[in-house]
């Protein structure tokens, strides 16, 4: 199996810079050849207050003049990085699946996961390393 | 002997964080393995070559050229630094600046990985 990295983001957008440090780090998977002879595959997951950065329709650009963490989210969906959020995470909060981030409109071919914790913590065992944000 | 890579993204004042991951470091270098520093966020003004040792803030960049020298490789988020005022030439000497990629090759590629301290 290949080398992998989870990244397990757990606070919310805007309040401090962890989300997006999270969000363009794992977009620099495929770009680690460059130093390696493999490529590390990362994954994205959303837990508790961290869901918060999935909503979609945001104004930072508006209001602080900075890239939104949807774009950055966008991103990852457009190179293919899986993203996944914690469903019961989700319902705590009243966030149905249509109020998502989506990128399909600018041609993506995958989608934010919305799945139980379980699958989430399935993926932690596998993974090389954790990158808790 | 191992090779430990370290990523922080903490305040290098408002939070020992970074206090503790150079002392950790050093100890590693001590023990006789490879460590290498990925600074990123915040952390990256550990590498300002301008920073007074006052007492009441903690103040770990001053150990790093001795360390560099014991061959600690710290290596930063050019991004974050340039966006902080912290360009190459005012950082101390031996300083490595790049992206991303490198922390995620080298995070995954070593023995041990350890992500300490957010924001």
């Amino acid at each position: 199996m290949g080398l992998s990295i989870l990244f397990l983001v757990q606070t919310p957008p805007y309040k401090s810079e962890n989300p997006k440090l999270a969000l363009t780090h794992a977009l620099a998977g495929p770009l680690t050849e460059l130093h390696i002879d493999e490529e590390v595959k990362t994954t994205v997951a959303f837990v508790g207050d961290g869901v918060l950065n999935c909503l979609k329709d945001q104004k930072s650009m508006d209001h602080w003049d900075i890239t939104s963490t949807e774009q950055h989210l966008r991103n990852l969906l457009l190179s293919d990085v899986p993203v996944m959020v914690c469903k019961e995470d989700l319902e705590k909060f009243g966030i149905s699946k249509d109020r998502l981030v989506d990128a399909t409109e600018m041609g993506a071919e995958i989608s934010i996961e919305v799945v139980p914790f379980s699958e989430i913590q399935a993926k932690i065992d596998e993974a090389t390393a954790l990158m808790c944000f | 002997m191992g090779i430990l890579t370290i990523g922080t993204f903490a305040s290098l004042v408002g939070s020992m964080n970074l206090d503790f991951v150079v002392k950790l470091a050093a100890t590693a270098l001590d023990k006789g393995h490879e460590v290498n520093l990925w600074l990123s966020g915040n952390s990256t003004v550990l590498v300002n070559k301008d920073q007074k040792e006052f007492k009441d803030y903690s103040h770990p960049g001053v150990m790093l050229p001795e360390l560099i020298d014991k061959g600690l490789k710290v290596v930063v988020c050019e991004a974050c630094a340039m966006a902080r005022g912290v360009p190459k030439e005012k950082a101390i000497d031996g300083v490595t600046y790049t992206s991303m990629d490198w922390y995620l090759a080298y995070g995954a590629k070593g023995d041990r990985l350890l992500h300490i301290g957010r924001e």
